[in-house]
């Protein structure tokens, strides 16, 4: 960073951004919520609020005021940091705030969204018991994945990371009576902690060798940096060195190796096929906090780290093939079961994952000859945090209203919650890509991404889930609001309070307006050549226009099966059979993880492990116990009490020794 | 050995002689402190181990330093102390009796573990 270079007030005072929201869980947590729940949910809100604010304040300064910001350049820098760890000289791990276009981009992302889901949760959660609780837990977790996006070294953000994860395990178990609740909290903290020991295995190697390089290159590569930095392990020299370096495991070399392992890690967050069998489940948790985390922000860390290390993904072109071709399947395997599942959550939590899979293919199929996929990527992240949380909420509003997740409880309700309607039709439309609103953009780019860099399998994978996005989502909300009321909680349903309809509203106009931001201005590859990338924005006609006629196709499609009865859609799945019920019973994946867990892996490992520990180191243990007391028992026997008894044993002791001492006294003349 | 106990024997007695007298005495009473069961007789071997002790300060004070009067002084307060002992002593066996009926000191166990 140079010095002479002037900061803002922001920018000098980043500290704030994770200050605000840490000092608010704190008091939240232990001074305000035993006194008073509602001023617990107030004060937690307004400090989200605030944090936002301050967000807003550095994006501006970062994007608009620093000298060169304006022609597109925006170099990555580090405002603050304080130092955490000193291991050794060189070996030095800081906290600190990174700023640049990634960073500050999700830390709008971050504080808009969970600002407004906090706003939105003092209504959605009213009255409830655990209300100062919720707020708590929701502060904690903005912290976390604020210090998690702003993260400059990847220590720093492997705690954060976990500090996520153990803040969505507490809110998915929110309803800790519920035993589905308590199973689904327990699935998801299992699942993604699997993930992160992947995660940490492939840092542990990255960090290796990135320590090992610190030592070995020049000076004006490691100025003012540390070894476990991004901004030093993304470094091209680093990539460069690494590919060198060579060295193998089992016939994959190693910056492969650990590329794949970090990405190990940020598919599970990301919920990436196969390890996303914990996102469905986690619908257990209010609403609000599936918009926030399971939408909008936590699930995005992983898309977040392959970006964060993609110029170490791009040195290892094989991670990033890896990447590309989860993601598309996911994309393409989500979408299908979001077809067919009747839990309105639970269509939004698998749309989540085909949305996710964009977003990790877009970024596999970049590379710094094709930067467009990781803009685009980027993009698509920040447009989908806006209208995936939107449809969550919308969502959430009416399952408030109508008192049942299935969207076949549901039905008519465009006339009792107008609002709500519109706002959930205009998410509707933006995730399925229509022209002019935010998902039509980054959709395009992506896919045009996809097809400029000559993955035309990709492409057509992404434009087949386009239209079958809009699909699954028409059909939500044409069962949802459209039809006749199919019961009485329908029928009785009634508009939510304006608070819970405020952040509908402004999501909403994020949602129509968020795609006209020329992204690419401000978000782009930093290419190794110390230029900036050529990523180009606009719309590509030859991919808007095939990706709107899918699009609309779906939508048409959901019309005619499901905006009146629904005799049709019977008949198709009837005739379609097995393979509707395999789609709808989410191909079986939860059933092939509990044979393995169950079948294979607790009879033939757990069990025999368990009656090792049980019988053979408890029965160690066990043994040197009863040894012990069996000997004290021996010996208690010679305490008679008998003074006498104990004299005699002193004497002959005594006459003992001296005999020893008197043979002993021969041996020495 | 036999030889040497017949010309040990018939030697002047000399230190040696009064040493193995106070062993002796110490030997009995060692003895007795340990097997007598009546407390009474505790505390009278209890006075044959003092008295050898006493006997041994005499005796090195004859034969070692002849010209000091240390180890008879000592001696004094061996008896004295030796008095006060039995006193006390005494005194608890007979609280004891009063409580216990007997003075038998096999009774007292409570120090079992």
């Amino acid at each position: 960073m140079d010095q002479t270079m002037e900061l803002g007030f922001a920018l000098k005072n980043a500290w704030l951004i994770l200050a605000l929201p840490f000092f608010s869980f704190l008091i939240v947590g232990l001074f305000i919520r035993p006194l008073s729940k509602r001023a617990a949910g107030i004060v937690a809100t307004l400090a989200i609020f605030l944090t936002a604010c301050f967000a807003y304040r550095l994006a501006y300064e970062y994007f608009f005021t620093l000298p060169g910001a304006l022609e597109g350049i925006h170099k990555a820098f580090v405002p603050w940091s304080v130092e955490w760890l000193r291991y050794q000289e060189n070996m030095v791990v800081s906290l600190g705030i990174l700023t640049d276009p990634i960073s500050v981009m999700l830390m709008v992302v971050v504080t808009t969204v969970s600002s407004l889901v906090h706003l939105y949760s003092t209504g959605y959660l009213h009255g409830e018991d655990g209300y100062g609780r919720y707020f708590t837990y929701l502060n904690l977790f903005t912290f976390s994945m604020l210090g998690l996006v702003t993260a400059p070294n990847i220590v720093q953000m492997f705690v954060c990371w976990e500090l996520v994860g153990a803040s969505s395990f507490l809110l998915i178990g929110y309803y800790y009576d519920r035993p589905s609740a308590v199973a689904a909290a327990k699935k998801a903290f299992i699942v993604t902690r699997f993930a992160d020991l992947g995660f940490l295995i492939g840092m542990l190697i990255l960090g290796f060798f990135g320590f090992q390089f610190f030592g070995e290159l020049p000076a004006s590569v490691t100025q003012g940096l540390q070894p476990f930095d991004f901004m030093f392990l993304t470094h091209p020299e680093v990539g460069a060195k690494f590919l060198a370096q060579g060295g193998s495991f089992l016939g994959i070399s190693l910056v492969t190796l650990s590329m794949i392992l970090i990405y190990m890690g940020a598919a599970g967050k990301s919920a990436m096929f196969p390890l996303h069998i914990w996102l469905p489940d986690a619908m257990e948790g209010p609403t609000p906090v599936s918009a926030l985390i399971h939408a909008a922000t936590m699930v995005v860390a992983g898309v977040y780290l392959v970006a964060r290390m993609f110029p170490v993904f791009a040195v290892s072109g094989d991670a990033l093939l890896v990447v590309a071709y989860v993601g598309a399947f996911t994309c393409l395997f989500a979408a299908l079961i979001g077809c067919t599942q009747d839990d309105i959550k639970r269509v939004l939590a698998f749309s989540t994952l085909s949305q996710l899979g964009y977003m990790m293919f877009a970024l596999g199929v970049s590379s710094f000859e094709n930067p467009l996929g990781y803009t685009a990527s980027m993009f698509h992240l920040f447009t989908h945090a806006f209208f995936k949380a939107l449809l969550f909420l919308g969502a959430g509003s009416v399952i408030h209203a109508v008192h049942s997740n299935s969207i076949w409880d549901m039905g008519g309700l465009r006339k009792k919650m107008p609002v709500t309607h519109v706002t959930f039709l205009i998410a509707t439309l933006a995730i399925s890509g229509i022209f002019p609103l935010s998902g039509f953009f980054s959709k395009d780019e992506i896919l045009s991404a996809a097809l400029e860099s000559g993955h035309t399998n990709i492409f057509v994978v992404g434009l087949v889930v386009a239209g079958m996005t809009a699909f699954y989502m028409s059909r939500v909300y044409f069962v949802t609001f459209w039809g006749k009321h199919r019961t009485e909680g329908a029928h009785h349903a009634h508009e939510s309070p304006p608070v819970m309809l405020i952040p509908l509203i402004i999501l909403a106009v994020f949602s129509i307006f968020s795609g006209f931001i020329p992204f690419a201005h401000f978000v782009s590859l930093p290419s190794p050549h110390g230029g900036e990338g050529a990523a180009h924005g606009g719309i590509d006609l030859a991919v808007a226009l095939p990706s709107t006629a899918v699009a609309l196709l779906g939508i048409g499609l959901a019309a005619f099966f499901y905006s009146g009865d629904t005799s049709r859609i019977e008949a198709l799945s009837k005739s379609l059979g097995v393979i509707y019920t395999t789609i709808k019973n989410k191909f079986y994946i939860d059933e092939v993880y509990l044979f393995v867990t169950h079948k294979i892996i607790f009879r033939f490992i757990a069990a025999p492990i368990a009656w090792f520990d049980r019988n053979v180191v408890d029965g160690g243990v066990n043994l040197s116990a009863w040894g012990t007391r069996k000997a004290g028992s021996g010996l208690s026997r010679t305490q008679t009490g008998q003074v006498q008894t104990y004299g005699s044993w002193f004497v002959s002791g005594v006459l003992g020794i001296l005999l020893v001492l008197w043979i002993l006294s021969f041996e020495r003349h | 050995m036999g030889e040497n106990l017949v010309s040990f024997l018939e030697k002047t007695p000399d230190v040696s002689h009064w040493l193995v007298l106070s062993s002796l005495l110490f030997s009995i009473g060692l003895y007795g402190l340990l097997t007598r069961r009546n407390a009474v007789g505790i505390l009278m071997s209890v006075e044959l181990l003092l008295n050898s002790g006493a006997l041994n300060f005499i005796l090195f004070n004859r034969f070692i330093s002849p010209g000091n009067i240390d180890g008879q002084v000592m001696s004094i307060f061996v008896i004295a102390i030796a008095a006060a002992e039995v006193v006390v002593g005494m005194a608890i066996f007979v609280a004891l009796f009063q409580q216990r009926k007997t003075v038998d000191v096999t009774q007292m166990n409570m120090m079992k573990g």
